[in-house]
């Protein structure tokens, strides 16, 4: 067997499981959530992981939706990825969450992956991270003392790191729907279809009057955590679209990146170069797609 | 809680109880427990798409899925497509046969079943989709074109058993 040994729960309700959260940490017994365990089986195969308790929501249909709240498209934390991929309503109304999703991994990991298990692991190369920056996603989270919403602008902390606490669980994502007339983009670069991303951004944007106006860019992949990228959308923000100006922007973004990961699959440098790149690809796409 | 605990599932219509320790994995207890060796194991953290099953339908992977998870749930695995009457093989399986989809027959099971998936929910899919779908299984031997082959063999199967079964209605 791969796993070192751990105990195993599967609470019925997110109070049992807070509850139990909440026992283990005042009995000092290190406790993980296990949702489609796409991430943290790896890390227990591989024992990076070495929980001593695993508590499994998988009883938690109650987690499992994706829902119409009008100005809001609600998603229970414990939807697989493949249903948002499938979601009518996320291909209708916002369709920028709706790619997001489809690029995650393979159909097999999508199938298992949980929506909210994406945002909570915080991967620096997850896909949501970017959606949830140039979206402006909240967070319901749920804890002993009641549940909090936690902007996106503060959920993402660094590599690895929400903000989640150890007895707390979230339970769905607020994803605002896209307004009709919107522009948007997403682009990444990976070593091969399905892999994390090495890079990647997401944008959208309005025309006014021929003028770009509301931008958002964001980026994601490069360092610690999603985030946007003022110094790009300001370039934007009133002006013409044009290619030139698609560049700059990218240029802006590409600097405006700290500490970018360097590893074994690109130098800091290739990813900033990427992010220029990917940035003016995306902006000139959601020009296309703006009515 | 670390000791055995009962779970109750269903693979390829038949229902197995069995006491599994929480941390035995899906594809180890299929493989061992169980005695179906057909689900091969890989890499064991979810790069390789050869330990694929199907549950409820869906493709997933056994090496990334714990035995206790699987309590209550229906499972298809390689074994499982044969056709328990006449004892043919699947639709999907004779094609890569003939298209020769497989040299070592490794990565064999984890394709087949990638395949089910698509198929059911595409049936004549174009050659970037059978790639897209096909994308988290890896193969070391044949080079991926034998494995689209097998794929178009399979859905234009699929497609003519659809109309013949059409006409004769
Ligand atoms: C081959 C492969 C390719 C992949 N490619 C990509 C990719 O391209 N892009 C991408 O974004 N991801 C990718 N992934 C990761 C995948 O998307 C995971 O599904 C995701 O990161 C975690 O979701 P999960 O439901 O599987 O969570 P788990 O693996 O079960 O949990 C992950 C972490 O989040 C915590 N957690 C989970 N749910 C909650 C909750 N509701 N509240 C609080 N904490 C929680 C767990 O304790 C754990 O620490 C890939 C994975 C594999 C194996
Ligand atoms: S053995 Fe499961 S993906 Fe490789
Ligand atoms: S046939 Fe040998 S790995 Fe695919």
């Amino acid at each position: 067997m791969k796993p070192a040994p751990f105990d195993y729960y599967a609470p019925d309700s997110v109070e049992e499981a807070v509850a139990l959260l909440e026992r283990l940490e005042g009995e000092d017994v290190e406790a993980k959530i296990l949702a489609g365990g796409q991430s943290l089986m790896p890390m227990l195969n591989l024992r990076v992981a070495r929980p001593d308790a695993l508590i499994d929501l998988r009883k938690l249909d109650t987690l499992k939706y994706i829902r119409d709240e009008g100005e809001v498209i609600a998603i229970g934390a414990m939807t697989s990825k493949s249903d948002a991929e499938d979601s009518g309503l996320l291909k209708q109304q916002q369709p920028l969450f709706q790619h997001a999703s489809y690029l995650i991994g393979h159909r097999q990991i999508r199938n298992r992956g949980t929506v909210g298990g994406s945002f909570a692991h915080a991967d620096p190369a997850a896909e949501y991270g970017a959606a949830a920056m140039a979206l402006g996603i909240e967070m319901k989270i749920v804890g002993p003392d009641g549940e909090r919403v936690v902007a996106a602008e503060d959920f993402y902390i660094t590599f690895l790191t929400a903000d989640i606490d150890s007895t707390e669980i979230l339970t769905e994502v607020r994803v605002p729907k896209m307004a009709p007339g919107t522009g948007w983009s997403f682009q990444e670069m990976a070593r091969r279809d399905g892999d994390l991303a090495l890079a990647g951004a997401a944008v959208t944007l309005r025309l006014e009057g021929g003028n770009c106006s509301e931008v958002r860019v964001a980026v994601f992949g490069v360092n610690g955590s999603p985030a946007r990228i003022a110094e790009a959308e300001q370039l934007l923000e009133g002006s013409s679209p044009a290619d030139e100006l698609f560049r700059q922007a990218g240029k802006a973004a590409a600097a405006a990146v700290d500490e970018p990961i360097a590893d074994v699959h690109g130098s800091g440098d290739y990813r900033r170069q990427l992010i220029s790149v990917l940035v003016a690809r995306c902006l000139a796409e959601a020009v296309e797609r703006a009515a | 809680m670390t000791t055995g605990q009962k779970i109750s599932v269903t693979v390829n219509g038949v229902n197995y109880e069995r006491e599994v320790e929480p941390r035995l994995s899906l594809g180890d207890f299929l493989r061992h427990d169980l005695q179906l060796g057909g689900t091969h194991l890989g890499c064991e953290h979810g790069v390789c798409g050869a330990c694929s099953i199907l549950i409820d339908g869906k493709s997933v992977r056994a090496c990334l899925m714990l035995a206790i998870q699987a309590d209550g749930l229906e499972i298809t695995t390689i074994e499982g497509l044969r056709d328990p009457q006449g004892g043919h093989l699947h639709p999907i399986q004779q094609a890569f046969v003939e298209e020769h989809g497989l040299q070592c027959g490794f990565c064999t099971p984890g394709f087949i079943i990638s395949t089910v998936e698509l198929l059911a929910g595409n049936p004549s899919p174009s050659d970037e989709q059978i790639k897209d779908a096909l994308g988290g299984n890896l193969c070391r031997c044949t080079g991926y074109e034998t494995i689209l082959r097998s794929v178009r063999l399979a859905s234009a199967r699929v497609q003519a058993g659809k109309a013949a079964a059409h006409n004769s209605a």
